[in-house]
């Protein structure tokens, strides 16, 4: 059992009276309830102090103090109150907390109460009860659905200057803090058998009778009280208060292991093949989280099955004015009464089309709140105890400009009578909470009986649904459903359970007439609360066409709003349907999507924030190069010594610039780890080598190195690097940092898929080896120091290409290398990575009588460009071998990939791109990455470009800057000064066209 | 998504690196008269069905199988899984 | 009916009784000139430019489920001409030209706001890139500013320049480009063309094409044959699944692409930002949601649903550059079918097929292109050439080796 479900443990109304409210300790507070009422809490809400009780949330202790209004609307800023209990809310949307934690629309029927709790309202200006933007509501027959489609365009310039700017800052509801979120948050994995979302009565017994056959259940239920409606009703369940049942049940299945329950925890979505996303709310019933303990976490949860018990949501009638503070659901308000020992005002009237609704007025009248009237559009509706009943009557207005004062009736007989009542409770039925169902496209069907829609069609994979979210309202269907529900799924699992006798329970008929709206009125009526959408805005769409639900959501903004429409699609649709002259199910719903309820940005990221947000991979000698002073740069994951900057610099081009020198005139050395290494064996490797790169490597002799190029198989180069070859049957590829991953990824494609039977294995070795470049003219005599002396290094016995396993410091194994990045003498050598650290320390200590410095990726960068030596910039997806000059290394010869479609026209045009080297006329002029290239003369357009700069540096053996890039025809064109346009910054220099092997272009000095 | 792979068992999709329709598998020759016109069907007209399709998909984060994985495209149900190298060498690629 | 600021006010004054439908839902007539497949916004708008420059208006739209329900009523909104290459960036500039002057053409409010688009660059390489993609926009005559991590700063003090995994070293800040209300430029679209002529037959499935002797000559229906003297496919996502039926297989894939928005906040974006280390973009709708999306969920899919580590890998991203949105929540996620083409760009072209064209590929880029590719396709319906600055977009570049490779990522679409 996990500490959540201990803290979650529920307190029921107890006997002695220790637990559970006493009247009137706030004003609209009753006795009773589920909330421990012997400690009270300190909360605020704008600015002001009040108490509630632990069990409270923020809607039931406002409601407990009296305080009706919570928020504003969205559009006409209508002032308004709670409608609901639950996470369907659209108006109780408050800030939460301040500061870094402060939290935007938060819904007051779902925030825990915690000593300390401090909200603010939204949306208004200057305060709540005094709203400047309240003017909004005065125009509101301009702001109708769709009006802004219409107006705003003239002229035409004053959208972007005036009308856009003055609604951006009015839209919107809450605001952040724009301060980084303090709190941390975890993902985690969960996996079960039986996966029960909802905890009412139809989950606790699939749950009770899962666990009992030994299978692995998980239980979620988005409050932090399991029970569901059980906690809002006055029914027993066999001899127990429905709530002490709860607790029973609670109890029994935390002290299963195999089980585990998660309240506070909302399934957000149904993902393929069982996979579950669901969202834990471990700390946001506290001030702050406890140290080192994360605010939400984001579980993955793998169902073999999974039912679905998540209840069904009441829907309102909609009627004139029917959005004042204290209009209700009728299911809230004996939530609040039954479960917060609460009431939303002294008097209270009830309207329903269904006998629900009497339910609310029986509890209240119990709990000893006055009814006025129940007001049941039917006229055959039941007898009410205690209350003033009027059966065929309808609600068409209210009063009451901060708060309900009365509502006004039509009677059956045609005459008004006004109600007083501080809150009207609503009832209009209840709808399945079908939405998980809908999240794999599944499509609901229309039940006539209940008047709602029920889960049908394709379901997610190994998805069940029962009790109410199935359509089946009453408790004892409930029960009933929920038990045989999991025998079913675990029969499909080979786990045989039992279906226990199930107690005895309320088992009420659905008695509803479908009544959606009240007709009578020629004021506004709402739909959608939260987003000001009216039964007038949904006529207006009709009219003008917007008639596919699709386009009546987007037409009007029907809920679109925080609360997806919870309350309010339903009422749109059957409205629609009517106008149109449609069966509602002819209407269609719209899809719901995940995430069943908004989902934090925190939760949905976890520990992937900050410097964490990506892993970094750090190179042998990071230790070593941090305690030089090392800049370090990111190239992908890793961390890269950029340049070792010493005493005295006090710009980073003086640091670069002299190891740069430093490396041509002496000795440097350089962290290489990063490129990719691949180890090829078996007896075809050089034949499967021959394959993988444009080049021919069936012939290279045993101690060679070779340069390749690799090609996708549409010809383009996408990687270059080395084969060096160990044995017969050996060879260790090198790829470039970038393309690691990629290439090895291509090559056990071309292994497996490919070249199934050649005899080859691959193995990725690039963390395995660190590998350092030794470069300059002293870099022999440099290792030498280092390398064993049996192994003879010497220009004779180990020119230039040539490779060997050799031995360091006496007896290490290492590899070396001799090529050349620099184009300097030069070599790599490889050490088993846990020695890198060591060998770069050796390395520097042996260069020191030489000067040597150690150089990082500016130097390198220079130096390549220096030497015209492509790199990612010019490998940059679309050039080829002929682009970069190496069109003949390209053997007609062979099969490799990417050779047939190298050949089509459009890549061998004789205007191809060709890389070049670019030096500037005037020598104090920068070259710049990035400039396009254009003719000396004429107009600078896109018509007339020439080519692009890929990388550019400055040259300290130069003496000015240098760039390397592709220039049409550039090959042919070497003498010809041209002119490189960067208009992006205003500049505009002239280039000479030259060989981009500016340094050393014979190559002596790598061979010396 | 969860493949469920032929070695082993069932694993989260997010281990896996998507490539595309199997068809890749049926490189063709290069020394065909119509070479050109083969790689570039093989290359750029993949089968892109709603309803089943075989794909390739690779262990990247597991065992680096590359696996063809029978999937619809409508619904993501997986149908069936096998080792590319097995379907390869059924569809008669050999060195 | 043309709307005009008097209208609004008489009909506000009046109960709003004027307001007649948006466009009709006419039956089909047995043939057209013109055939559109498609009635998203490609298609709404190529029906609209046919009837609007080319005055051909004996024309029909048909779709097969409600008008706008495709990638037009499920994207991010954004605008922009900051393309690359010469393939393209013609193309997106003129579409950004005609977005600019669109609402007093259609007489339609589509929201059209050019707040700018940031491009971030984290490294060094990321600048060159930004550079010569900046110098490019400019040269073809859009517009761009190359920002460093001041400039950046200054425009948005909130990101995160404290402990960034991959520290902002400037961006690319392109201000002509911005966001429109995407379902009512489907709904502006409609509307122009159908108060010039054009037939608008929703829930009307094609099944089939008639084609004898190498030519088209209409399409079957739900509704039964409709004759056209030309058939234009524009059907985006379905792409694959439509030219199957005329014998074709095409360069495209589809995918899924997830996008979000969170819940309605006051204030917190101007403009709209990609981040350059991650998959997330975002915006901030006139209505106070922030718009996001990232990545593709990389398998073929015709569910218009994605995953969950794609939804983790995006809001990731939305962390990573803005830590203030830890308590923001994202509120709803929707999935839409992407045509990625096999090298990123889309297709305007006839086909082999006389009388049978073809408009898709578009990625997902497509939204912004909905101007030009109306203009364009509707030019090359018209006069049998394709508009000059959509002459790469031809079904036969790969057999050429004429990619328009903006990622220069190859044939694998899913990387586009």
């Amino acid at each position: 059992m996990t500490d959540a479900v201990m803290n979650a443990g529920r307190v029921a109304f107890q006997a002695d009276g220790s637990t559970g409210a006493r009247k009137g300790v706030q004003v609209n507070r009753l006795d009773g309830g589920l909330i421990k009422g012997s400690k009270a809490l300190s909360f605020t809400f704008d600015g002001k102090s009040y108490k509630g009780f632990e069990g409270d949330t923020l809607a039931s202790a406002l409601l407990a103090n009296g305080v009706r209004l919570m928020g504003r609307s969205f559009k006409y800023h209508r002032p308004r109150g709670v409608l609901t209990s639950g996470s369907e809310e659209p108006n109780a949307l408050v800030e939460l907390r301040s500061g870094g934690r402060q939290e935007p629309n938060t819904r007051a029927t779902v925030a825990e109460l915690y000593d300390g709790l401090e909200a603010n309202s939204q949306n208004r200006w200057p305060s709540l009860q005094h709203d400047f933007m309240a003017i909004n509501d005065r125009f509101s027959n301009f702001l109708t659905a769709g009006f802004y489609y219409k107006t705003f365009m003239w002229p035409a310039a004053f959208w972007e200057k005036l009308y856009e700017p003055i609604i951006r800052k009015a839209a919107g509801l809450g605001s952040i803090s724009f301060e980084a979120d303090p709190d941390a948050y975890d993902k985690g994995f969960l996996h079960c058998d039986l996966l029960v979302i909802g905890a009412g009565p139809t989950g606790l017994m699939a749950a009770l009778t899962a666990g009992r056959a030994g299978a692995q259940v998980i239980i979620a239920d988005e409050d932090f009280l399991l029970g569901g409606r059980l906690n809002a009703e006055t029914f027993g369940i066999g001899d127990l208060a429905g709530s002490a049942w709860v607790e029973q049940a609670q109890a029994e299945l935390a002290a299963m292991p195999n089980v585990r329950v998660m309240p506070r925890t909302t399934i957000i979505g149904a993902f393929d093949h069982g996979i579950y996303g669901a969202v834990e709310r471990t700390a946001d019933h506290v001030l702050a989280p406890e140290a080192g303990k994360p605010r939400q976490i984001l579980w993955r949860i793998y169902s073999k099955r999974a039912m679905l018990a998540a209840g069904a949501t009441e829907r309102p009638i909609a009627f004139e004015n029917n959005d004042r503070p204290g209009v209700m659901l009728a299911g809230a308000v004996r939530a609040y009464a039954n479960r917060w020992a609460v009431t939303p005002d002294q008097t209270v009237a009830v309207f329903t089309n269904n006998d629900d609704g009497h339910r609310t007025a029986a509890d209240l009248i119990t709990k000893g709140v006055k009814v006025t009237a129940v007001i049941d559009t039917r006229a055959d509706a039941p007898k009410v105890e205690g209350a003033e009943l009027f059966a065929g009557a309808q609600v068409i207005d209210t009063k009451g400009r901060l708060g309900l004062e009365w509502a006004r009736v039509r009677l059956a007989n045609g005459t008004t009578r006004d109600v007083p009542c501080g809150a009207l409770a609503v009832s209009g039925g209840w709808n399945p909470n079908v939405h998980l169902t809908c999240h794999q496209r599944g499509r609901p069907a229309w039940r006539e009986d209940i008047a709602a829609f029920v889960p049908a069609g394709e379901l997610p994979q190994n998805m069940s649904v029962a009790g109410a979210a199935n359509g089946d309202f009453s408790t004892a269907a409930a029960l009933r459903a929920g038990a045989e529900g999991a025998v079913a799924a675990l029969s499909e699992l080979g786990i045989e359970a039992k279906a226990a006798d199930l107690p005895e329970a309320e088992d009420a008929p659905i008695n509803v007439t479908p009544f959606w709206y009240v007709k009578e009125g020629k004021g506004r009526a709402w739909l959608d609360q939260q987003n000001d959408v009216t039964v007038k805005d949904v006529k207006l769409a009709h009219q003008e066409n917007f008639r596919s639900v699709e386009h009546l959501k987007r037409y009007t903004t029907l809920g679109m709003a925080t609360d997806q429409g919870k309350t309010s699609n339903m009422g749109g649709l059957a409205i629609m349907a009517e106008l149109a002259g449609k069966q509602i199910p002819e209407v269609g719903t719209t899809m719901f999507r995940p995430p069943y309820t908004p989902v934090s940005f925190g939760v949905m990221a976890g520990r992937s924030v900050g410097e964490e947000f990506r892993p970094t991979r750090k190179t042998p000698s990071h230790k070593w190069a941090e305690e030089q002073g090392a800049v370090f740069v990111e190239v992908g994951q890793w961390l890269r010594a950029q340049w070792f900057p010493q005493a005295g610099e006090t710009h980073w081009r003086q640091s670069v610039d002299r190891e740069v020198l430093q490396t041509r005139n002496s000795v440097g050395v350089c962290d290489v780890t990063t490129l990719g290494k691949i180890d090829v064996q078996g007896k075809d490797a050089a034949e499967f080598l021959n394959k993988m790169y444009a080049n021919a490597f069936a012939k290279l002799p045993v101690g060679k190195v070779r340069y390749g190029l690799m090609l996708r198989e549409d010809g383009i180069a996408y990687d270059d690097g080395t084969a060096a070859r160990f044995a017969e049957d050996h060879f260790v590829v090198t790829t470039t940092t970038a393309n690691a991953v990629l290439v090895y990824r291509n090559m056990e494609f071309a292994r497996q898929c490919l070249f199934p039977d050649m005899d080859v294995q691959l193995i990725s070795t690039t963390e395995a080896w660190a590998q350092f470049a030794v470069a300059g003219p002293n870099a022999r005599k440099l290792l030498q120091k280092v390398v064993d002396p049996e192994f003879d290094i010497s220009n004779e016995a180990f020119p230039f290409m040539a490779c060997g396993e050799v031995t360091v410091a006496g007896g290490c194994r290492a590899r070396l290398f001799r090529i050349s990045f620099s184009g300097e003498l030069a070599y790599e050598i490889a050490v088993p990575t846990r020695y890198g650290d060591a060998m770069i320390r050796k390395l520097m200590e042996a260069g020191e009588e030489f000067g040597a410095v150690p150089y990082g990726t500016e130097a390198l960068g220079v130096m390549r460009i220096e030497k015209g030596h492509a790199a990612g910039n010019e490998l940059n997806g679309t050039t080829s071998a002929l682009n970069l000059g190496m069109g003949k290394m390209v053997s007609k010869k062979k099969d490799c990939i990417g050779n047939t479609l190298s050949e089509r026209p459009g890549m061998n045009r004789e205007d191809a791109l060709k890389l070049v080297g670019f030096k500037p006329v005037n020598a104090a002029d920068p070259v710049q990455a990035g400039a396009h290239l254009m003719n000396a003369d004429g107009e600078v357009s896109a018509a007339t470009d020439q080519g692009y700069i890929t990388s550019a540096a400055y040259s300290p053996v130069l003496g000015c800057s240098i760039g390397i890039g592709f220039l049409k025809r550039g090959d042919s064109r070497k003498g010809e000064v041209i002119r490189a346009v960067n208009p992006l910054e205003g500049k505009e220099i002239q280039v000479e066209v030259v060989s981009a092997h500016f340094v050393d272009p014979e190559g002596e000095r790598l061979r010396g | 998504m969860i493949i469920n792979h032929p070695i082993l068992g069932p694993r989260d999709s997010q281990e896996f690196t998507y490539l595309g329709d199997a068809s890749l598998i049926d490189r063709p020759d290069w020394q065909a008269d119509n070479a050109a016109d083969q790689f570039h069907d093989y290359l750029y007209l993949r089968d892109n069905p709603a309803g089943e399709h075989r794909e390739l998909w690779f262990h990247e984060q597991g065992d680096r199988s590359w696996l063809v994985v029978t999937r619809n495209t409508v619904t993501h149900e997986i149908l069936n899984v096998e080792l590319a190298r097995d379907v390869a060498r059924a569809r008669g690629r050999s060195k | 009916m043309r709307y005009s600021g008097l209208k609004v006010i008489k009909e506000a004054l009046t109960g709003h009784k004027g307001w007649r439908p948006t466009w009709r839902d006419p039956e089909p007539k047995k043939s057209y000139d013109v055939v559109i497949i498609g009635g998203g916004g490609h298609g709404l708008a190529t029906a609209y430019y046919l009837a609007k420059n080319h005055n051909i208006t004996n024309v029909a739209v048909i779709e097969k489920g409600w008008i706008g329900g495709g990638n037009v009523g499920r994207n991010t909104t954004i605008i922009r001409s900051n393309y690359l290459l010469d393939g393209n960036e013609p193309f997106y500039e003129l579409s950004l030209k005609l977005w600019e002057g669109l609402e007093q053409d259609f007489n339609y409010n589509a929201m059209v706001s050019q707040r700018g688009i940031l491009n971030l660059v984290h490294t060094d390489a990321q600048r060159d890139a930004a550079r010569r993609r900046g110098n490019a926009m400019i040269l073809n005559g859009s517009d761009a500013e190359l920002l460093d991590t001041d400039g950046v700063r200054a425009m948005y003090p909130f990101l995160n320049f404290n402990d960034a995994r991959f520290p902002i070293k400037g961006g690319l800040l392109h201000r002509r480009g911005g966001t429109v209300r995407h379902d009512a430029v489907a709904w502006g679209y409609a509307r122009g063309a159908d108060l010039r002529g054009v037939d608008i037959i929703q829930n009307c499935e094609v099944t089939g094409f008639r084609i004898e002797n190498g030519k088209c000559l209409g399409v079957e229906t739900s509704k039964g044959f409709i004759g056209a003297n030309k058939v234009a496919s524009c059907v985006a996502g379905s792409s694959s699944r439509v030219m199957e039926r005329a014998g074709m297989r095409l360069p495209i894939e589809s995918h899924v692409l997830q996008a979000f928005v969170s819940e309605g906040l006051k204030p917190v974006l101007d403009g709209v930002i990609t981040f350059g280390a991650g998959h997330f973009y975002c915006s901030q709708s006139d209505k106070g949601g922030l718009v996001f999306g990232g990545d593709l969920d990389m398998y073929n899919s015709y569910a218009q649903r994605g995953n969950l580590p794609v939804v983790e890998d995006v809001m990731e991203g939305g962390m990573a550059l803005i830590p203030a949105l830890g308590r923001v929540r994202m509120l709803r996620s929707w999935g839409g079918i992407m045509d990625m083409s096999m090298d990123g760009s889309p297709f305007i072209d006839k086909t082999h097929i006389d009388g049978l064209y073809f408009n898709g590929g578009w990625c997902y880029g497509g939204f912004k292109a909905t101007p030009a590719s109306g203009w364009c396709y509707a030019h090359l319906l018209a006069t049998d050439t394709p508009h000059k600055v959509a002459t790469a977009y031809r079904l036969d570049r790969f057999r050429k080796g004429l990619m328009i490779d903006e990622k220069g990522q190859g044939a694998q679409p899913n990387l586009h």
